[in-house]
């Protein structure tokens, strides 16, 4: 089959390459988002959790 | 852990795959047989192989998660599917615009190589349902690998059985250019095989880093004696690292 | 207590369930019924009155296969239910004779379908003589449902403890059953030929024969950590 000139070709040759950065890049943002959230949570608790311990040094 | 230097890969996968690109569209000759729609085998085939190769290493994770029941082998296995599934959708849907451009339909039953894809895509969609269908976390890890293990058996055989199927005794298939790519080609496609590798990896780590600070939010929110009493207690598909045999 | 000899449970396990199945018919019956619907089925869906070569390879092979996963399904829900598993961890018996008692006993439940289900086809569809098919045809359903049994057996096992057996049973066999379709349609497809059958290629048998001696082994291997606990 004769190779599809450039015009044509290239709107499905766009298409795939941004379907797949969209795919990776909404990957990446779920997973940073969700991260970042989490990564906030865990100093937050860890903060908490050496609070206590030092509150229960100075108790005992 | 699984943090640490994850800001640096990340960097160096996303100028790699920048790269790639710009060199797949402007610096790689055009194709004399296929034209300028080759160009999306640069990325369909590279995504392809580390999908098929992801999910083969799932399989041999799940082995030493069945051999040394250490609950870390299940997460990576359980990640590495998870990546790989992402990956093969996208090489589903590149292969399919190929097939568009190419032959004129959505999708074609004459390229061994796609179809032996969606069959195995087909397999591992029901990896999910599985763990999420069994409650005791100890056995949802030890079903879970016992499947990643059949289905990473599963992947080479089919590929090989398919192509062997009637009506692929002439396969019209994506990467025609069978064996030698010319000079540039074939510079651009090892680029892309790097490119692809380094993503598969970092995308990997970010998951697995996700899972680790999730599961020390518990342990810590356990230490300080509080309930998550916004979520009940939820059954999840995911591993938890929390089960007997996890480092804590 | 000695360890039972593996051959001795195996019968032991197989006799009982097919004791079982005498005395209940849950699904043998069941099976036999849906190969002929199915059948009736595809009269109407493709509007063919006579098949033969491809079409008539795949209908019957298609209907086999959707007919095992009924089996497949049921084959270790009783003892799932029972809590047939305790007993049988309890006992000294090494747990891949359940494995190989299951793959038997599924051996043993295509044969009857086929019994039914062959002929069924052959008057109600089939253009060419069934005769002309054999004795190939032995070979193609035997290798054919050896496949069934090594594959049904290992996912049966795998979903029986989910919530949605149903369900992840069929979804989880029926890819890892493409291998084999291919391989007997192949096979079954020259038998089928109108109006001489033809001759088969080689690489059929061979490589169904290796499918199913591959999964056999990871079968085998990976059964003990299925029934654990």
């Amino acid at each position: 089959m004769a190779p599809l000139p450039l015009h044509t070709a290239g709107p499905y040759v766009a298409g795939a390459y941004i379907a797949f950065f969209l795919i990776v890049l909404i990957y990446v943002a779920i997973m940073a988002s969700k991260l970042t959230r989490s990564e906030r949570t865990l100093t937050e608790l860890t903060e908490r959790v050496e609070q206590r311990q030092r509150g229960e040094e100075d108790d005992g | 852990m699984y943090g640490k230097g994850l800001r640096p890969l990340s960097l160096i996968t996303a100028a790699s795959v920048a790269l790639t690109l710009v060199a797949a569209l402007y610096w790689a000759p055009n194709d004399a047989y296929l034209g300028f729609l080759q160009k999306i085998f640069y990325v369909h085939v590279p995504l392809a192989i580390l999908t098929l190769c992801g999910f083969v290493a799932a399989g041999l994770m799940a082995i030493m998660h069945l051999r040394t029941r250490d609950s870390r082998w299940d997460m990576r296995s359980y990640v590495a599917i998870h990546i790989s599934l992402i990956f093969g959708v996208t090489v589903l849907i590149t292969g399919s615009i190929w097939a568009r451009g190419a032959w004129g339909h959505w999708w074609v039953w004459q390229d061994p190589t796609l179809v032996s894809f969606l069959l195995v895509m087909l397999l591992y969609a029901t990896y999910q349902p599985l763990r999420f269908a069994i409650e005791d976390p100890e056995l949802q890890a030890r079903y879970a690998s016992v499947f990643a293990v059949t289905a990473g058996a599963f992947v080479p055989i089919c590929f090989i059985v398919v192509r062997l199927a009637p009506g692929y005794v002439h396969p019209r298939t994506l990467s025609n250019i069978n064996g030698n790519l010319p000079g540039r080609m074939q510079v651009v496609f090892y680029l892309a095989m790097i490119s692809m590798t380094l993503l598969w990896v970092t995308l990997w780590r970010f998951e697995m880093t996700a899972k680790h600070v999730a599961a020390q939010i518990r342990r810590l929110r356990g230490l300080l004696g509080e309930e998550d009493d916004a979520q009940p207690v939820r059954r999840s598909a995911a591993p938890s690292l929390t089960h007997a045999g996890s480092p804590s | 207590m000695s360890r039972p000899r593996s051959a001795t449970v195996v019968v032991a396990l197989l006799r009982a369930q097919l004791r079982l199945e005498l005395r209940t018919f849950e699904s043998l019956p069941a099976m036999c019924l849906f190969a002929v619907t199915t059948f009736v089925l595809f009269h109407f869906g493709l509007n063919v009155f006579q098949m033969s070569s491809d079409l008539a390879s795949g209908v019957l092979w298609v209907t086999l296969l959707l007919a095992a996963l009924l089996g497949i399904n049921r084959i270790y829900v009783a003892d799932a239910e029972q809590g047939g598993f305790d007993g049988f961890l309890l006992s000294p018996a090494e747990r891949s004779t359940m494995l190989v008692a299951k793959i038997l006993v599924l051996l043993v439940y295509m044969a009857i379908v086929e019994l039914v289900a062959v002929p069924a086809f052959a008057i109600l569809l089939l253009e060419p003589s069934l005769w002309n098919a054999f004795p190939g045809l032995l070979g193609v359903l035997a290798l054919g449902n050896l496949g069934i049994a090594v594959i049904g057996a290992l996912v049966g096992a795998l979903a029986v403890r989910t919530q949605a057996r149903d369900l992840i049973g069929p979804l989880m066999s029926l890819p890892l059953l493409v291998p084999v379709l291919i391989c007997v349609a192949g096979w079954t497809a020259p038998l089928f030929r109108y109006p001489e059958a033809v001759g088969v290629a080689v690489r059929w048998p061979l490589v169904l024969a290796l499918y199913d001696a591959i999964f056999g082994l990871i079968a085998f291997a990976l059964f003990d950590f299925l029934l654990e606990d």
